[in-house]
Formats: C-alpha cells, sequence, structure tokens
C-alpha cells in the first residue's frame, strides 16, 4: 500500500498551501481510509479525500519513531468495552428483572446482599432515594449516579468481585434491570434492552456541577495572611481519642516510646457496633442436626457438585496445589484441622477464641459455619451470607476433604 | 511554650553555651554516667566480632530496629484488603523521597502480577492509527524523570467530621513521593496520530478493576507520564508493576496502575470511578464532579501522635510537609498556640512543582502543652485552609479532598493527639 500511496502523494503535491488544506481536510475524514487502492473510477472526492488521507498519514510517520504496531480490529475488541453516557459502546442485548434477580443472587448477592441492600461494608445498590443532603447520605445506584451507563459499564467490565469480565452481555443486561427495579425504577416486568437503555432516567441525573473551585473558593487565594495576634482564645472542641477508631499497632507493646495509649475499649465498642450492625439480620443458628451427615464414605460424585460450589468461595479463598492465604485462608486439609489455626493467617477474635477452646473443623462445625457464618462465629471476618442449600453445604465439605 | 532556636544557634559560643545547659539539665540517653556511659567504656560485641558479609541480603530491607516503620490499615474502613487503601508512615520518615516499600497502596480489585513480557499497550479510538506497544517499545522512547506526589482523594477523607484518627500516617498518609522515569503520554498520543474532534483520553488497568478513568486532552498532552521505574527502581507490584500513569498535581485514582489502554475519545466516559465515586457532596446534596486537582495541603509529621516528644524539654525538631496539586510550594507558616501566632518555617529546598516539600521548625521548647498547625501556600496564591473555611463551603460529606489545617495537641509529657480547636 505504502508505495502506492507515495504515487498519489506525489501527484497530489502542490503548493504547501493545498498541503495544508489537504492535512486539515485529512485530520476529519481518515477512518475509513480505504485498504485497497480505488479504481479509476472512483469518484473524485473520494479520491481526494484518500490522498488527502494518505498525505497526512505519511507525514504523521515521518514525524514518529516507528515503534509499536498497528493494533488488530480483534484486539481493540477484546479490549474497548467501556460504556458512555450517550450509548456509546454499548452491545446488543437485552435482559429483564426477573432473569436480573436470578443471576444478581447467584452471584452479587454474596456482597451485595439479596436486595442490593449491601452486606457489611460492601456497597449498597439500592434505596437512599432523597439522602444526599441529610446528615449520612446513602449513595446508590439509584440515588446517586447519573448515569446508567456507568453501572452497565462497570459490572461487565469489573464484576463479579473476583470473577470480573464473566457474564455475557444479556447477563450485564438483566442484572442491570434489576438493580433498577430494586431501586423502584422500573416495574417488575420490565426488560432492558440497548434499545431502550437511554429511555431510562436516572433520579440524580442533574445532581452534579463541574469543578467550581476557582471561583466558590476564590477566598482561599488570600492576598495576605494574619502571623501574630490572630485571636484572642483558643478551645480544644474535639479530641480524637473520645471516641478513638485509630488501629492499635500489634508490636506495640514492645515499643519502648510509649504511644500515646488510645482508649482501647472504645475502640472494642466502635468495632462491636459494625459487627452487629451487620449481624441483625443473623438469627440464632438455624438447626443444622439434618445436614450433620455421619461419617460416610468419601462420595468423589458430591466432591465434583461441591466444586462448583466452591466458586463462590474462590474469590477469597484458595485450594488446591500451592493454595497460599488470601483474604481468606487456604483451605487445604481443612477438614479435621483445628479451627482458626491455618500458619501465617490473622484470624478474627471469636476464630481465635475457638483455635483457643481447641476446637476442630468436623462435619458439624463446617455445616453449621456455613449455614450462617456470622451466627456462628460472631464477629467473623467472613463477609459471606451462608449456602442456604443443606445440598450446597454437604457437597463443599466433600469437597474440602477431597483436598486433604 | 517555646521560643525560636535559631537564633540562639547563630554564633558559636551560643551554641556552645547551650550546650552546657542542656547537658546539665536533662540526663536521658546519651546523658554521662557517674562511671562513665557503658556503652562507651565497656567494648561492645560490634566492635570486637565481625558484621554481615556482603551479598547477606542480595536485596536490602531496613534494619530489624525499623520494623514498626511500616504501612498501616484501618481495617473497619473498607470491607477486605483487595479493595482497599492503607497509609504510609509519614510520621517516621523525614527528607521528601518515599520509599517504595512503605508507600500506601490503593487496590480496587488486588495488586496483580502482570510481567514484563506480558505487558500490552493499547491506544485506541480517534487516532489516526490504532496501535499496540510491548515494555520493549516503551523503553525506546525518549524519557523524562520528574518527582511528583501521589495522593488520594480521600486522604484526611475521615476527618470530615471531626477528629477522628490518631496519628499523621491515618489521617495524612494516603500519599506518596516518588522519581519517576518514563515516557510523556504526548509522545504515544503523537506517535498513534490524534485526530482533531478528541478531547479526552480514557485510561484503563489490567487488572480485573479497570480503574477506568478520563482525562482531558489538554492534561493528557500537558505533563501526563507513562512510568516504569520509581526512585530509580521497578515500579512494586502494588504501585502498578510494569507500568503506571503518572497524573502530576491530581487525584491519585487517576494514575492508573497496570496501565493497559489509552482510548482517545470526544467525551467524558463517566466510568463509576469518576461519578459514583471521587465526587464530592456539597451540603444541598449536588456534588463536585471532575474535581482531579489536589488543593495545597500541609501536615506536620513530627512531633504528632504516632511519633511524640520523648526527650524533654529543650531543643524540638518540629518538621512536616507540604505539597499543592497547583504548583509549588513557597511558604509554610507554623503555629504552637493554635493559630494565635505564626513564624514561617524554613523549607529544606525550594517547593518543586506537584512534589512534595519538606519544612523545619527548630524551636527550644519550654515543656508546656501546645497546638501545633502548619500552612501552606502556593506559588499561585492559594492559602491552606482551616477545616472551619472548608465546611463553610463544603459541607461534612465531601469525603474527598479535605485539604484543612490539621491540629495536633501536644501535652507537657510530648504525647500528641489529634483535636480540633475553636
Amino acid at each position: 500500500m505504502s508505495k502506492s500511496l507515495k504515487l498519489y502523494a506525489g501527484a497530489g503535491l502542490g503548493t504547501l498551501v493545498m498541503f495544508t488544506a489537504a492535512f486539515n481536510f485529512a485530520d476529519r475524514n481518515v477512518a475509513p481510509l480505504p485498504t485497497q487502492a480505488p479504481t479509476v473510477a472512483a469518484e473524485l472526492d473520494g479520491d481526494m479525500q484518500w490522498i488527502a488521507a494518505a498525505i497526512a498519514e505519511e507525514q504523521r510517520k515521518a514525524t514518529t519513531f516507528g515503534l509499536g504496531r498497528a493494533a488488530l480490529p480483534e484486539e481493540v475488541a477484546a479490549w474497548d468495552h467501556d460504556v458512555s453516557p450517550d450509548g456509546t459502546g454499548l452491545p446488543p442485548g437485552s435482559g429483564d428483572v426477573w432473569t436480573g434477580e436470578e443471576v444478581f443472587a447467584e452471584y452479587c448477592a454474596i456482597c451485595h446482599g439479596d436486595f442490593a441492600e449491601g452486606i457489611d461494608n460492601w456497597p449498597k445498590l439500592a434505596g437512599g432515594e432523597g439522602t444526599l443532603a441529610d446528615e449520612d447520605p446513602l449513595k446508590t445506584v439509584g440515588s446517586y449516579w447519573p448515569y446508567l451507563s456507568t453501572a452497565w459499564d462497570y459490572i461487565h467490565r469489573s464484576m463479579p468481585f473476583g470473577n470480573a469480565q464473566s457474564l455475557t452481555d444479556d447477563e450485564v443486561y438483566a442484572m442491570v434491570a434489576y438493580i433498577l427495579y430494586s431501586n423502584n425504577l422500573v416495574d417488575d416486568d420490565f426488560v432492558l434492552s440497548n434499545e431502550n437503555f437511554l429511555e431510562v432516567e436516572m433520579p440524580n441525573a442533574n445532581g452534579f456541577i463541574v469543578d467550581d473551585r476557582e471561583t466558590s473558593e476564590a477566598h482561599f487565594w488570600k492576598q495576605d495572611v494574619c502571623m501574630s495576634d490572630c485571636k484572642d482564645s483558643v478551645e480544644i472542641t474535639m479530641r480524637a481519642a473520645v471516641l478513638d477508631v485509630t488501629p492499635e499497632d500489634e508490636g506495640a507493646e514492645e515499643e519502648a516510646s510509649a504511644a500515646p495509649a488510645a482508649a482501647p475499649a472504645a475502640v472494642e465498642e466502635t468495632v462491636a457496633v459494625v459487627e452487629e450492625a451487620a449481624a441483625v439480620v443473623e438469627e440464632a443458628a438455624a438447626p443444622v442436626e439434618e445436614v450433620v451427615a455421619t461419617a460416610a464414605a468419601f462420595d468423589p460424585a458430591l466432591a465434583e457438585s461441591g466444586a462448583k460450589v466452591f466458586k463462590k468461595c474462590k474469590a477469597c479463598h484458595q485450594i488446591g496445589e500451592g493454595a497460599s492465604n488470601k483474604t481468606g485462608p487456604q483451605l487445604n486439609g481443612i477438614m479435621g484441622d483445628a479451627i482458626g489455626g491455618r500458619d501465617g493467617f490473622k484470624y478474627s477474635k471469636v476464630f481465635a477464641g475457638l483455635n483457643a477452646e481447641g476446637k476442630v473443623w468436623d462435619d458439624a462445625e463446617m455445616a453449621a459455619f456455613l449455614a450462617k457464618p456470622k451466627a456462628y462465629a460472631k464477629g467473623t471476618k467472613m463477609s459471606f451470607a451462608g449456602l442456604r442449600k443443606e445440598d450446597d453445604i454437604k457437597a463443599v465439605i466433600e469437597f474440602l476433604k477431597s483436598n486433604q | 511554650m517555646a521560643s525560636n532556636f535559631t537564633d540562639k544557634a547563630t554564633t558559636r559560643r551560643a551554641f556552645l553555651k547551650g550546650s552546657v545547659a542542656a547537658g546539665g539539665a536533662v540526663l536521658g540517653a546519651g546523658a554521662a554516667h557517674a562511671a562513665g556511659d557503658p556503652l562507651i567504656t565497656e567494648t561492645q560485641p560490634w566492635a570486637m566480632e565481625l558484621g554481615d558479609g556482603v551479598d547477606a541480603t542480595p536485596y536490602g530491607m531496613p534494619i530489624r530496629f525499623e520494623t514498626d516503620v511500616v504501612r498501616r490499615n484501618v481495617e473497619w474502613l473498607t470491607a477486605d484488603t483487595i479493595s482497599s487503601i492503607n497509609f504510609t508512615p509519614i510520621h517516621a520518615l523525614d527528607g521528601t523521597i518515599t520509599p517504595q516499600g512503605c508507600a500506601f497502596e490503593r487496590h480496587h480489585s488486588g495488586a496483580i502480577e502482570l510481567a514484563k513480557e506480558d505487558y500490552r499497550l493499547m491506544i485506541n479510538g480517534l487516532v489516526e492509527e490504532e496501535m499496540v506497544f510491548t515494555y520493549q517499545d516503551l523503553e525506546r522512547f525518549p524519557r523524562e524523570q520528574h518527582v511528583y506526589f501521589c495522593e488520594c482523594a480521600a486522604n484526611t477523607g475521615m476527618e470530615w467530621a471531626g477528629a477522628q484518627l490518631n496519628g499523621a500516617q491515618f489521617t495524612h498518609g494516603m500519599i506518596h513521593n516518588m522519581e519517576y522515569t518514563g515516557v510523556p503520554l504526548r509522545t504515544l498520543l503523537k506517535e498513534a496520530g490524534i485526530k482533531t474532534e478528541s478531547k479526552w483520553v480514557f485510561v484503563e488497568g489490567a487488572d480485573a478493576s479497570s480503574n477506568g478513568r478520563s482525562i482531558p486532552m489538554e492534561k493528557a498532552l500537558d505533563d501526563v507520564l507513562v512510568a516504569f521505574k520509581a526512585n530509580g527502581e521497578a515500579l512494586r507490584k502494588e504501585h502498578g508493576y510494569p507500568v503506571r500513569l503518572v497524573v502530576p498535581g491530581w487525584e491519585g485514582n487517576m494514575w492508573v496502575k497496570w496501565l493497559r489502554r489509552i482510548e482517545v475519545t470526544d467525551q467524558a466516559v463517566e466510568s463509576r470511578e469518576e461519578t459514583s465515586k471521587y465526587t464530592d457532596t456539597l451540603e444541598d446534596g449536588t456534588s463536585r464532579k471532575w474535581t482531579w486537582v489536589m488543593d495545597a495541603k500541609s501536615v506536620v509529621t513530627s512531633p504528632s501522635p504516632q511519633s511524640p516528644i520523648t526527650h524533654g524539654k529543650g531543643p524540638l525538631v518540629i518538621t512536616g510537609l507540604a505539597w499543592s496539586g497547583r504548583g509549588s510550594i513557597t511558604r509554610v507558616d507554623v503555629t504552637l498556640d493554635g493559630g494565635k501566632n505564626w513564624q514561617q518555617a524554613r523549607l529544606a529546598a525550594p517547593g518543586q512543582p506537584m512534589a512534595l516539600t519538606r519544612f523545619y521548625l527548630d524551636v527550644e521548647w519550654d515543656g508546656e502543652e501546645m497546638l501545633l498547625q502548619s500552612r501552606a501556600h502556593d506559588d499561585t496564591g492559594y492559602v491552606q485552609p482551616t477545616k472551619e473555611e472548608l465546611r463553610e463551603v463544603r459541607g461534612l460529606n465531601s469525603i474527598y479532598h479535605n485539604n484543612c489545617i490539621q491540629t495536633w495537641w501536644v501535652k507537657p509529657n510530648g504525647e500528641a493527639e489529634n483535636v480540633e480547636i475553636s
């Protein structure tokens, strides 16, 4: 192609004025640069356009380093997923609220709650309408996000946490539809698609202004500042130590330079409050006796189905060859092992306590824990809400046994 | 309270006289014992035996006595450590360059391991030619070196409603300052050839979060760097190895790590990180967006809650850091009495654009309580505001961009506490 380009470029080169005109012209028309030389029969306009583009390209090449290579269309397609507020980048597809609920329960409810209400410190996706000017605003997709494209873009590109880019386009449409539904923005028969995407109105679309600090805070650019006798009196109005939430240093006791004693009771209390708030939804441990199987022979088929259920655990726990502690402890040989006893893992106080009691992960303990983690171990760092199906619990335990 | 020490130290005689007085008054570590200091009078093992040979640690770590100078996390802030942040131990550092090993980390989907051989950088969108570069390609473009601070927009964000965290590391430690080596983004954009209608670049990382952000073309063509070295060595994994974006003076979230794609666009993408996060809600419920630049700010790093005064009254070095995303620090004022009277601190070196500046104030402490504050000025004439001044404009729910003046209450026993004052 470059040979013919030069030929045309040579033919097209006239005065400097013409060259400049061609360059500007090319700037707006380069995208459809033909990949094959035009035929003699090509229209003059098209021909000129192509010549201009060719000249611009030649000129650019002359001033570059010639490093890198052209990206292939399939490579760009593989990485270019972003979706803009006007719908640019949105692929064809659709999904309804009920499908969305199923997908959401499967992949998202672990952190975001069955109703997108958020578990622990994980983001709440629904609610909060009209709270933005409150003392404690609740910012959710419904109450805060200005563009629906952002939700689609983010879920598609970065969710679920620990298994990003695994959802199909239709699943993403369904999930976004469900999030809209859980924010009371659409009815339960709503189907979201690329066709109607821009029709959805986000309540806080007009709630944003572009950074105005240079005008609204112009008084922070000061001509002069006071250097002496600036105040008559100074009073302490608030102290961090009153409700101290500063983390305590584990090695603090070893440090000679006694740091000011943080009020440990206050720290405990704050943490407890946070944990309690999260545990409100948890009732007392449900009866799990029926789950507790008597020591049965190992069931490989059951373990295999347990491996599938274990996908829910994978975001935080590793198992198998080379497994190491991540957000949660590694689980090789966990069955029969001491509770809270994995080397190098920093356990919550409750698990450290169970470990001190000499408790061991047998079927009964594991089943109770997996059914209602927070009821079993109040204060556990594990954010997982629990496995609802007894069969899943049995299967996962069998799977854990297969990795001894 | 305390008097300025600088004047006393100007003559050698005054200096000697001062030393004698201090030696007689204080019996701390290093003071003379009746029979002489055993660390001096008795031969110590390290003066007799042999130390480690070379190669004992092919890549050296700090000596074991410094193990408390580490990043720390505030567990209750986030749901887990994968999408979380920790804090640089600024209370224990001096100078301006942050060692990589203790420079704060902020991940949205964890710190990934990406080898140089597996690294690809794509430029696509409104360009003459959509392109792919390898790590080796990047090494062949002309390089630049600059020192810049990187501050998370949420630094000091827990202090909007009141004094909450007790330590400079926790109130101000979402910041680091490194010397970067890399290729200007404009060089790469020029290589691909940007079209006239292009107004923005959308940059994203290779990790699962991708952390996509839109940057206006004017900034992209100005001083943004595609960096692969920091403080002379490869970037650390937690800071985006092998390649991260450096966006001088602008909020840390835009400094995309594991940079994999730059899309030239004609509009902002309005990604999650620039709509639902990193927007600043004002008192009336409206929110500012595109608040990219980091306002001028400073903090006394010592004395501070984690760095109390342990030597009693007498000569005291008050030190801290100042920075501005709009330019260079020109001046830092320090008050010992909660803002009644201020004096100019000494800058260790002239302020550099969008980099940390170290300041010192050498005083003679009388052992009385102090209310320590610092106030930064930058070369645009911006003066760091008080917390009250900020709250008047922004309310309490901004989360981000809290650059208020910080107060440490230093007590007669040398301990310090994070407080708010009238």
